[in-house]
């Protein structure tokens, strides 16, 4: 079992995540196809990053890799000072469950459950116990403006709402890094604009945000803008705010 | 904690299945069947099986009975007009059982005879049984009222009888029997005893067993409405040992017979076999012709439980069936759940799922489907033999270790066939489930 405290060791000018050599790699019969190649980037705690990049880049796969959903072929990957690269399936799942919070394009909330319940998941994985994350997923839909809507399902609201539901549950277990995978790509843009209002917000409140997205306009909010291309890094640039 | 998760897996469960009520439902009722029927075989074979044993219980389970039984009549004997037919058991019998077996503890002749009696202007046709003082030992006959008969009885061969409380009931109606007079034949017996009568099931015990001798006498006692019991000693002297029989292939036949039957009874139930195998030994010695019969309520008592045995087998198999086949409609139905759920599945992994939680929630949501139909079945399969008794005039019995059994082959079935497609689901890649639509 690790641990998955702040070491002591841990400074604040260390990485919350840090990608040394990254590389990965799909077996397709006898091709090898290089989806990743020598990935190195520093991310630190609250910054707000775009990944952007065509697609057929290696986005989706830095996406995975970054969410620990993947491991690395080789290179290391270490998020708050952990090593993922080596981790076996139980522990990538807690690593996961600990420091990722994942907003996902289509929203991805579980049709069964309702608000609350579905802000509950990530907390249920993680030995909160019952009263304190019943207590922490009401606060987490107040905040995302959703105080009204506790016993919704999602089939009950807008597509702009889901994405807030998704939001309120990848920040209920006080992850590391949010993770957003288009997060606006199913939206009209009133909506949109909310949910980027509300990313913003976040990221004014000090969390660490990592937005995958080909839309520029978007890209235009975030701190720092990682450009890929066929698998590399091509360019990093930061805006001006 | 862990009640907790268990509270939140059980309402979750719970949840997906209230999503696919009919699903659900559907999927269960083949549980429920299953369950149900083996609850319903086991406690209709159970329910044969104790009326079986309770029907033979009644004769005794130390006991050996010796019956006296028509021989096979000579071809010689056909044509004549009176014959005097003599065969069965005789008092030399009864003696030389006493004298020459050991472990005979008790030693009861009865003689029996079909007649009609009179009391009042009330007529009834009953059993007339000759006995002793001691036939309760070997019976489960009781005296309620009165007393039985003694041997001072016997000795001075007194007119006196014993009725049973179905004579009660046919003759006396409101009247106390104790005391009154009865007629049978051309005497007057006075009631000194009354005594329960043979239970239904004892008699019909008898009655199939007494269907398969020959003698006419015999035949009839199926049709009578009570027993009523004289001294042995009385009985011989005014009915003497003679009786006429009319038959439609010999005319009018006289035959001889001095005991319908000797029970023997021994001290314990080990010495049941071999004492039957003496017996037979010494009576094959004085009978030449086959003339008598050797029923061992103990050995009819243990064909009885292997039938029984075969039939829960064969019926517990049926039912077993029917469970394996609700249980694989089950598996067949949680496979389409977690492909249909793929993405659940993909979303809980990535928010911090193990593997271990996505079986967890999967198999309990099988178990709670399964748990739930043998909940229903067991209500269900001990309606069924309480509906089979009601109007099926049959013995059922419902035990609980059947219910234990169903309730535990439907958690078994549950993760038997719960475990393959939760272990699946927990196998499924993350990244490739989060992008199935």
């Amino acid at each position: 079992m690790i641990e998955f405290r702040e070491s002591p060791k841990a400074k604040a000018d260390m990485p919350t995540l840090q990608m040394k050599n990254l590389c990965k790699s799909y077996q397709l019969g006898t091709h090898e196809l290089r989806v990743l190649r020598d990935i190195n980037v520093s991310i630190y705690a609250g910054e707000y990053v775009a990944i952007m990049g065509p697609s057929g880049s290696g986005k989706s796969t830095l996406l995975n890799m970054i969410g620990c959903l993947d491991r690395p072929t080789s290179g290391d990957y270490l998020l708050g000072g952990q090593n993922v690269a080596v981790l076996d399936d139980d522990q990538l799942s807690m690593i996961r469950g600990a420091r990722i919070g994942f907003v996902f394009q289509s929203f991805n909330l579980i049709a069964q459950l309702n608000v609350v319940e579905n802000i509950e998941i990530p907390m249920y994985y993680q030995n909160f116990t019952e009263h304190e994350s019943n207590r922490r997923a009401r606060e987490l839909a107040h905040m995302v403006g959703l105080g009204d809507r506790l016993g919704h399902r999602p089939s009950e609201l807008s597509g702009g709402q889901q994405q807030r539901v998704a939001i309120a549950r990848a920040l209920s277990n006080d992850p590391l890094i949010v993770l957003a995978d288009e997060p606006t790509g199913n939206l009209d843009s009133t909506s949109g604009a909310d949910i980027l209002t509300i990313l913003d917000r976040l990221h004014a409140e000090g969390k660490t945000l990592i937005i995958v997205t080909h839309d520029e306009q978007i890209a235009t909010c975030a701190e720092r803008v990682i450009r890929l291309f066929d698998g590399r890094i091509a360019k990093e640039e930061y805006n001006k705010r | 904690m862990f009640l907790y998760r268990l509270k939140r897996t059980v309402k979750l469960g719970v949840k997906s299945l209230w999503m696919h009520r009919l699903r659900s439902t559907l999927t269960a009722l083949g549980i429920i069947f299953g369950v149900s029927s083996v609850i319903a075989m086991l406690a209709i074979g159970e329910g044969a099986s104790r009326d079986a044993q309770e029907k033979i219980a009644q004769l005794g389970s130390k006991n050996i009975i010796i019956k006296t039984i028509k021989p096979p009549e000579d071809q010689s004997s056909i044509g004549q007009q009176q014959t005097l037919v003599e065969y069965g058991l005789t008092y030399d019998d009864a003696e030389r059982f006493q004298n020459g077996i050991p472990n005979v503890q008790v030693l009861v002749p009865n003689r029996r005879l079909s007649h009609q009696a009179l009391y009042r202007n009330r007529r009834a046709s009953i059993e007339v049984i000759g006995t002793v003082p001691w036939y309760p030992e070997i019976s489960p006959t009781r005296v309620r009222f009165g007393r039985f008969l003694s041997t001072i009885d016997m000795h001075y061969k007194r007119g006196v009888c014993i009725v049973d409380e179905r004579v009660v009931r046919e003759l006396f109606g409101f009247d106390d029997p104790l005391g009154q007079d009865l007629k049978i034949g051309s005497d007057y017996y006075r009631v000194v005893g009354v005594a329960t009568e043979q239970s239904a099931a004892a008699s019909a015990a008898v009655n199939q067993l007494e269907q398969r001798d020959a003698t006419g006498a015999k035949k009839a006692a199926g049709a009578n409405v009570g027993g009523i019991y004289i001294p042995l000693t009385t009985v011989k002297d005014r009915f003497g040992e003679t009786t006429m029989q009319v038959s439609a292939a010999s005319g009018q036949t006289l035959e001889r017979v001095e005991l319908q039957e000797i029970i023997v009874q021994v001290q314990s139930i080990d010495m049941v076999l071999g004492t039957r195998r003496s017996v037979e030994t010494l009576i094959s010695r004085f009978h030449k012709k086959n003339d008598y019969e050797i029923v061992v309520p103990l050995e009819l008592m243990r064909q009885a439980k292997d039938i029984q045995r075969i039939f829960t087998i064969v019926l517990g198999s049926i039912a077993a069936i029917s469970l394996l086949v609700g249980g694989i409609g089950i598996m067949n139905i949680m496979m389409a759940t977690v492909s249909e759920r793929t993405r659940e599945i993909g979303i809980r992994r990535a928010l911090g799922a193990k593997k271990r939680d996505i079986v967890f929630q999967f198999l309990s949501e099988t178990l709670l489907l399964t748990l739930a139909g043998g909940v229903l079945g067991i209500v269900l399969g001990s309606a069924i033999p309480y509906f089979v008794t009601q109007f099926g005039q049959m013995r059922t019995a419902v035990t609980s270790g059947s219910l234990v059994l169903a309730f535990g082959i439907s958690a078994a079935v549950g993760i038997t066939f719960g475990l393959y497609p939760a272990i699946r689901a927990a196998n499924m890649d993350p990244i490739e489930s989060l992008r199935h639509e």
